[in-house]
């Protein structure tokens, strides 16, 4: 069901008349307490309001019954609510199997986004109406948060890690991009545009913007440009695990603990391979900080996400990959 | 004692010897070990702070008239609003009710010569003051421009401005805090006069207590996490910074968790500064008495477990949000339970519209809006797209300003003519509650629907389909300086000229009125002994008229 009040923003994706039905009842919800309440107050204030200079109150102050109903109905209602926004959050943050995945990156002050065909822009998102859209985002300096309102998704982008939202979008146009978390001077200047194309101007759209490589084919570049492939082929002789499908699977590691082979592993590894070791594997690997721009990075990682057996489909549909995916 | 007025005493309060004119001269204000004159002395700076804090506010919502950043440069704005922040949350709001009515009335209430700790009290004062002469000189030579939050890697790593020496006023200042709560911890379980048993305390006391609770326990926390920010800061250590190898969320953990309950530092005493007027304005034992006192007790200790819901969008796990969410909820049920109970109070009272009765009133009805927007932001699905918006910055400010700002007001007319000996004028102190009340309203309220329609909060520019909302909340913010002006002039005013106040102005129960206004340095010139606790208005009255009456709940 669509509907569109006075102070809500434009309801852009296909989430965003679920949060909007939350917002109702919520709003619903207090109006009625609030109104209650105030509603007391004033009768009571005008009704008991003192009479004679030395007139007192009643000796009834306490009543086990009322006390136990307004615990027990606000403890239901609050577990409600909860309930409730919960199904939304899970909703916001578990991007389907199918997601078309785009890069952003976050600097002090400007978003830079590169589709998976490799066409780049600045502050600017053009996006195919109805696609399955999740954003994988990262920060070059401090913490940004990539904030569409017309979508209700938002998510703090950090600098060290990977964070991701999705929405379809569900309506053509133009919608904000803010940057909702301070990150210095021109914070406020950190703004841009969704523009939500049908799949028709898209294509159209695309072909206008002279586009480098696909990511995933950079990756490939740089994957021999920065000699992985010496190492970590698995015909190279097993000096570095293969990568080959393991992405979104467990990884054992030498000091006996497991993680998930995702997006901030990847990037750890190849920045401070030292941190956490491949069980098996000596630590011989160099380290790459500081010698591999963010893009080139997400192009890597992009790579390495996507070869044969690979499965980034899981990528994004457990919850818990929302933000920090550790 | 009867509930009728005591009638105002023919002698000027000056003739007789009382804590203000026991001694004279800076000095025995600056060396003073009397609990009355250090609550005088917080009265002073917090007075200060709120002054500098609503300048910086003012200059802000003026900066968010056009949608423009037309008014400061973009830095100058950062600037601006942190000091805002700053200012009024570590050094207004967090010393307002304890530092100054507490000061004033915990060993007043509870029937002792002092607190406990006399010369510690003072000690608190100046580390206060040593604090806030930092962060003072941080503020305004310079500024800095982190937000009162100093998020890492931005504060660490990236901005110029002064974080090192306002981040070090803010740690020393936290020693105070400290100190206070300390001080009124033992003074409550340690030197309550004889009689004056757990359940016979006001609820006052039970919220100063709680709060002491929280200063104590939470505030070595956000010291700790400051010490770490200045490490990383002056020798790059990596703590925080991912580019150093640190954890920006981390911090974020750390600064919450003392900052979440911290609110509740700063909405408690004004909780129990409303149960106190609730009482005393309705002539009624306060709506369960137990329920409201364990309540405080309830919102400090799951105020310590919440603090993860300021992370939800943060890339905290959504697993982690789904706990702090559960929690969040159920720390709304205690407030709940204050709220139905002060209302209770009301029913078959004899309700009175003095002054402070309006502020409580008006605190019932704001802190509800506050809480139960509260209730919206603990929800996830609601909160990720309201997150770090103009929602949030009006949900706290009904809470803090709606709520704490009103009960301090509120208590400060309640017990002025206690604090001063004489009353202030009713007229012109209604019509500045009043002030106060509908500008408040109109100045946060349009936040709400700003925020729900998106509009990032610490934003310069913005925007124009924002900008009526914008004007709206900065006419209402006009009105809300009236009114915190008025009250100036005419509590100024009241020192030399207003009524003669008498022992006990409002015919109430508890055992500060039962001394003279203005006390005697030594609170009671004969030791209380406590028979009674401190709202038998009905049993009172029907003594009074020869009726007997069954003992009122036992305790």
């Amino acid at each position: 069901m669509n509907f569109q009040l006075p102070f809500m923003p434009e309801q852009a994706s296909a989430a965003a008349s679920e949060v909007d039905h939350l917002t109702l009842y919520l709003v619903a919800m207090s109006t009625f307490f609030t109104v209650l309440i105030a509603g007391m107050v004033i009768v009571f204030a005008i009704k008991y309001r003192r009479r004679g200079e030395n007139s007192v109150g009643s000796n009834f102050e306490n009543s086990a019954l009322l006390e136990i109903t307004w615990t027990v109905i606000p403890l239901l209602i609050a577990l409600f609510t909860f309930g409730w926004g919960l199904k939304v959050f899970f909703r916001l943050y578990r991007p389907p199997a199918n997601a078309v995945e785009y890069q952003v990156t976050g600097k002090q002050w400007m978003w830079k986004i590169q589709h998976p065909t490799g066409q780049r822009e600045i502050n600017e998102l053009h996006v195919p109406l109805g696609q399955p859209t999740r954003l994988v985002m990262t920060s070059e300096d401090v913490i940004h948060s990539f904030y569409v309102p017309a979508f209700r998704v938002k998510a703090d982008v950090l600098p060290g890690r990977f964070s991701s939202i999705w929405f379809t979008p569900s309506k053509a146009g133009k919608y904000h991009i803010f940057c909702a978390e301070f990150c210095g001077a021109e914070h406020s200047g950190m703004i841009g545009w969704v523009t939500v194309q049908t799949p028709e101007e898209y294509q159209a759209w695309l072909a206008t913007v002279p586009g480098p490589k696909a990511p995933a084919a950079s990756g490939d570049q740089l994957f021999a440009q920065y000699a992985c492939s010496t190492c970590h082929k698995a015909e190279s002789g097993g000096r570095g695990p293969s990568l080959q499908g393991r992405f979104g699977t467990a990884a054992a590691l030498a000091d006996g603990t497991l993680t998930t082979f995702d997006e901030t592993y990847i990037r750890e590894s190849i920045l401070m391979p030292s941190a956490r070791v491949a069980k098996g594997y000596e630590p011989i690997m160099p380290a790459y900080q500081g010698q591999i721009s963010e893009e080139a990075l997400q192009q890597l990682i992009l790579y390495i996400k996507n070869l044969p057996g690979g499965n980034s489909a899981t990528a994004g549909a457990s919850p818990a990959s929302q933000g920090t995916s550790r | 004692m009867s509930a009728t007025a005591v009638p105002a005493p023919t002698t000027a309060p000056a003739e007789r010897p009382n804590f203000l004119n026991a001694t004279h001269g800076l000095k025995s204000w600056l060396l003073t070990l009397d609990h009355k004159r250090v609550g005088i002395l917080y009265l002073l700076a917090v007075s200060c702070y709120f002054l500098l804090g609503g300048i910086f506010a003012m200059l802000v919502r003026i900066e968010l008239l056009t949608p423009a950043g037309d008014l400061m440069l973009p830095d100058t704005y950062n600037r601006v609003f942190t000091g805002h922040g700053v200012t009024m949350v570590f050094f207004f709001l967090i010393p307002a009710i304890p530092g100054v009515l507490g000061n004033f009335l915990v060993p007043l209430m509870i029937g002792a010569k002092d607190v406990a700790f006399p010369r510690l009290n003072l000690a608190s004062w100046y580390l206060y003051m040593t604090g806030g002469a930092l962060m003072l000189y941080g503020v305004l030579n310079g500024g800095v421009d982190t937000g009162w939050t100093f998020y890492p890697p931005y504060s660490t790593s990236y901005t110029t401005t002064n974080v090192l020496i306002v981040g070090i006023g803010v740690f020393i200042n936290g020693f105070s805090s400290i100190l206070t709560g300390l001080n009124f911890m033992v003074t409550i379980h340690r030197m309550r006069c004889p009689g004056m048993t757990w359940f016979r305390l006001p609820l006052f006391i039970w919220g100063q207590y709680a709060t002491s609770l929280i200063m104590v326990l939470g505030t070595p926390v956000i010291a700790i996490t400051l010490v770490l920010l200045v490490l990383e800061r002056l020798f790059h250590l990596g703590i925080f910074d991912p580019a150093k190898g640190g954890d920006p969320i981390l911090f974020q953990h750390l600064f919450w968790f003392y900052s979440h309950p911290a609110v509740y530092i700063m909405i408690l005493p004004s909780m129990a500064v409303i149960s106190e007027l609730i009482a005393a304005f309705s002539r009624k034992r306060i709506f369960g008495y137990h329920f409201v006192a364990f309540a405080s007790i309830g919102i400090a200790v799951l105020g310590f477990v919440v603090w993860g819901h300021h992370l939800y969008v943060s890339g905290q796990s959504v697993y982690a949000g789904a706990v702090f969410s559960l929690l969040t909820m159920l720390v709304a049920i205690p407030s709940a339970v204050k709220v139905f109970n002060w209302t209770m109070t009301l029913y078959q009272g004899s309700v009175s519209l003095a002054t402070p009765m309006l502020y409580g009133l008006g605190f019932i009805g704001l802190f509800t809006i506050g809480g139960l927007t509260g209730v919206f932001l603990g929800t996830l699905g609601f909160d990720v797209h309201v997150h770090d918006t103009y929602f949030v910055v009006a949900h706290f400010h009904y809470v803090m300003v709606g709520g704490t700002l009103m009960g301090y007001l509120g208590g400060l007319h309640f017990w002025w003519p206690k604090i001063t000996g004489r009353m202030y004028p009713e007229f012109w102190a209604k019509l500045a509650a009043l002030l106060v009340f509908v500008g408040f309203n109109l100045t946060f309220f349009p936040q709400f629907l700003l925020g729900y329609m998106g509009m990032p909060r610490r934003y310069h520019a913005y925007p124009p389909e924002f900008q009526v909302l914008n004007v709206l909340s900065t006419a209402g913010a006009s009105v809300l300086a009236l009114g915190f002006i008025l009250p100036t002039i005419y509590l100024i005013w009241s020192l030399k000229a207003g009524k003669i106040a008498g022992n006990n102005p409002w015919a109430a129960r508890g055992l500060e009125w039962e001394t003279t206004s203005p006390p005697p340095t030594e609170n009671f010139l004969v030791q209380p002994i406590v028979t009674r606790e401190p709202y038998d208005y009905y049993e009172a009255a029907e003594e009074a008229a020869g009726r007997a009456v069954a003992p009122g709940p036992s305790h």
